[in-house]
């Protein structure tokens, strides 16, 4: 019964952290049709400005408990920073091309992304443990977690419930579906098309940096951090149905429980079950589990 | 146009006449080493970048003649010497292609080069399809030797058996009631390796113990709680990791809080890396490996201390083995290099010279004595040492030394490493 205890909470964990790493990506495909790799950019930026900030926070001395808050107000920080730049400096100028020819221009994007956090972060690691262990443990049995796991799941659970709410229960979000519905006609009957596509953009990178910003005090922030989320996050977006939010966080909880049940029985197989799952769910549902009807345009 | 053929016929004249009465010496070209080391990505920070800089004082120290004796001659034979320094980030494809580029383009006379045993493997043969003189100074595989037969590839560094065999002995000098054992090791070459040196010496060192769980999560996963689960829930003995740069760090922070290698004695063949970096997440009783005789575990001697106290003072931080390597791969093709020349008559020798001077040649390094003794002359072995940490005043320490003789640590020539483990050692 542990054992299963102990499966399922890895499983929720992975899958939390998998989540708020990957719905920034859905999100944006969903309005701006836009596979966009320089997610993990932002992810790492998120990591990067995390890992400086509350580096500094902590060596001054000032509440740790506050770092939590420092964290979070590193990655909008970062995101405010360098998403209006790229949205309004390059893909508004983008968006009539070809959907390939802009997935290649998120790619360089992604590249001069790396480079920069070289020049300004050098490739030296960033340690920031203690908002790890601030809050102690929880115990499941003999196995000990971190209580700031919880902190992602809650994390999870807000951007998760929060943009189903603004996206079904709120004016901008009726706003936001005629757009990803159909561009041109929302524009023509007044919405503002290009200030969804810009706030759509920042949160979406803010959603992973926000991830990556979480994910500091777990890791060693390194050059190329934000490599591996980059095809996690699609592995997840597209099991999950591309543009789909519950896509997103159904696909997260497919992949975390898959590896953790993995992990525990069947350790060998761990990679390879993931993109098998992936593999699967396309051969039956080539659009992913829930992907969104579209209008035949003529 | 005529004009300009007549002029274009006179400047190269002139410029072959005068070529002709440059003294002899200053014909002689600097020797360019091809340096490949991480210089991003996760292994950047534990090793390419201390390798890096322990290339950039070696090389600037040789051409200086400021390095202590036996290498106290400037540059290799009076020759200076300058490096081409390389990213190996990237697939082993763009390893392939980017050796290509420095035998091909830059024209290197050597390339030194290489963390990732997988690189490795993919580098070896083209070199010998080049016939360009290579020197592995990190990659751990004992397979690229023992698979493969090379006439100008070597590796001056010891492979991951040594490591893991010597891991073992240390288990056995300490814990002779071992029951269980665990494994987290990266799912490539080297992690595979290292596992399976480490497994199959235990269980010939203790008959009875028990492979509680092996993990194999990918290199860079990042993300280890799931792997770290497991591993506390089967509460084994000694938990063995072959884990280098990000995922090592990355694992230490995970499991710290969770009482990882508190549980269990933690095995980390390759944790010297992360001992100044991380001391707070590494308890006290953790078996620590540096790959070799190197960092806390190096001799005193004249030329460790000058290049101890050269790396700090230009780096401000204390040499780590991967630095060690890489200062005993340049000290190797200069050993090798020198004796070619000498026995060319001074003359600047050919690839295949300094190939044939660095077979089973034996020379002098930081870590001590190196010797090209097996893999028909291109492998290096050396006596290695493991201890255990300690925190003393807020730094950690190692403590309860122990040092393994090269031959008791290492196959002997023309023997596989798994043979020889399975054969008892023998």
């Amino acid at each position: 019964m542990e054992h299963i205890a102990a499966v399922l909470v890895d499983g929720i964990i992975y899958s939390a952290w998998l989540f708020i790493a990957a719905v920034g990506m859905t999100l944006i495909y969903g309005v701006m049709k836009i596979v966009n790799i320089t997610h993990g950019s932002f992810y790492a930026l998120g990591a990067y400005a995390a890992a400086s900030l509350t580096g500094a926070w902590l060596a001054h001395g000032y509440p740790p408990m506050l770092s939590y808050a420092v964290l979070l107000a590193a990655a909008v920080v970062v995101t405010l920073v360098f998403a209006p730049l790229i949205e309004r400096g390059l893909l508004r100028f983008m968006y009539a091309k070809d959907e390939v020819v802009i997935l290649l221009i998120t790619y360089a994007l992604f590249l001069i992304l790396e480079d920069t956090i070289k020049l300004v972060w050098g490739v030296d690691p960033y340690f920031i443990a203690e908002p790890y262990g601030l809050l102690g443990s929880f115990d499941i049995g003999s196995l000990s977690y971190p209580t700031y796991n919880l902190i992602l799941v809650g994390l999870a659970l807000a951007s998760g419930i929060g943009l189903a709410w603004l996206l079904n229960r709120t004016r901008t979000g009726k706003l936001l579906r005629a757009v990803i519905h159909d561009p041109q006609v929302s524009s023509a009957m007044g919405v503002n098309v290009d200030r969804f596509y810009l706030v759509t953009f920042t949160c979406g990178s803010m959603l992973a940096a926000v991830g990556g910003a979480f994910t500091a005090p777990t890791v060693s922030v390194v050059p190329g951090l934000g490599v591996e989320v980059v095809v996690l996050s699609f592995a997840v977006v597209v099991i999950g149905g591309l543009g789909s939010l519950p896509g997103a966080a159904l696909g997260a909880v497919i992949v975390g429980l898959v590896r953790s049940i993995s992990i525990h029985y069947m350790p060998q197989v761990e990679l390879f079950v993931i993109y098998f799952v992936m593999a699967l769910v396309l051969a039956f549902r080539p659009r992913g589990l829930f992907s969104l009807a579209e209008a035949r345009k003529i | 146009m005529r004009h300009i053929t007549q002029a274009f016929a006179v400047s190269l004249t002139a410029a072959l006449t005068a070529a002709a009465f440059v003294p002899a010496a200053a014909h002689a070209q600097a020797i360019k080493i091809g340096v490949v080391t991480f210089l991003s990505g996760p292994a950047a920070s534990p090793f390419g970048v201390p390798a890096k800089n322990a290339a950039e004082l070696m090389i600037e120290s040789l051409n200086a003649g400021k390095v202590p004796a036996p290498y106290a001659t400037k540059g290799f034979g009076g020759t200076p010497v300058e490096a081409v320094i390389i990213d190996e980030a990237g697939s082993s494809t763009t390893q392939v292609t980017e050796f290509r580029n420095l035998v091909q383009r830059s024209n290197v006379d050597v390339v030194i080069g290489y963390v990732s045993s997988g690189n490795c493997l993919a580098v070896a043969p083209v070199a010998e399809e080049l016939k360009k003189l290579t020197n592995f100074f990190d990659c751990g595989t004992p397979r690229i030797f023992e698979d493969g037969s090379y006439k100008y590839v070597f590796r001056t560094s010891p492979t991951a058996t040594m490591d893991n065999v010597g891991a073992a002995l240390y288990i056995k000098d300490i814990k002779p009631n071992l029951k269980t054992i665990a494994g987290i090791n990266q799912n490539y070459a080297w992690g595979q390796d290292s596992w399976a040196d480490f497994e199959a010496s235990i269980k010939q060192l203790f008959p009875g113990v028990t492979v509680k769980t092996s993990q194999m999560p990918k290199l860079f996963a990042g993300q280890y709680n799931t792997e770290i689960s497991t591993l506390l829930g089967e509460n084994a003995d000694v938990i063995h990791s072959s884990f280098f740069d990000g995922d090592l760090e990355a694992l230490l922070l995970q499991g710290a809080p969770r009482g990882l290698f508190k549980k269990s004695m933690g095995v980390l063949t390759t944790g010297e890396t992360a001992m100044h970096k991380l001391a707070a997440q590494i308890p006290d009783g953790t078996l620590l490996g540096a790959r070799g005789p190197f960092g806390p575990y190096a001799p005193k001697n004249a030329l460790n201390s000058w290049f101890v106290k050269g790396f700090e003072a230009k780096n401000k931080v204390p040499p780590n083995y991967a630095s060690y390597q890489m200062t005993q791969a340049i000290l190797g093709v200069k050993a090798a290099w020198e004796k070619a020349q000498a026995a060319n008559g001074g003359k600047r020798p050919s690839n295949e010279q300094v190939a044939a001077a660095l077979e089973n040649l034996t020379f002098e390094g930081p870590g001590g004595t190196v010797r090209m003794a097996i893999g028909k002359g291109h492998q290096a072995i050396m006596e290695t040492a493991y201890g255990m940490t300690k925190t003393v005043g807020g730094k950690i320490t190692v403590t309860n030394v122990k040092r393994y003789a090269a031959e008791k640590v290492n196959p002997p020539e023309g023997v596989k490493s798994a043979d020889w483990i399975k054969a008892g050692f023998k």
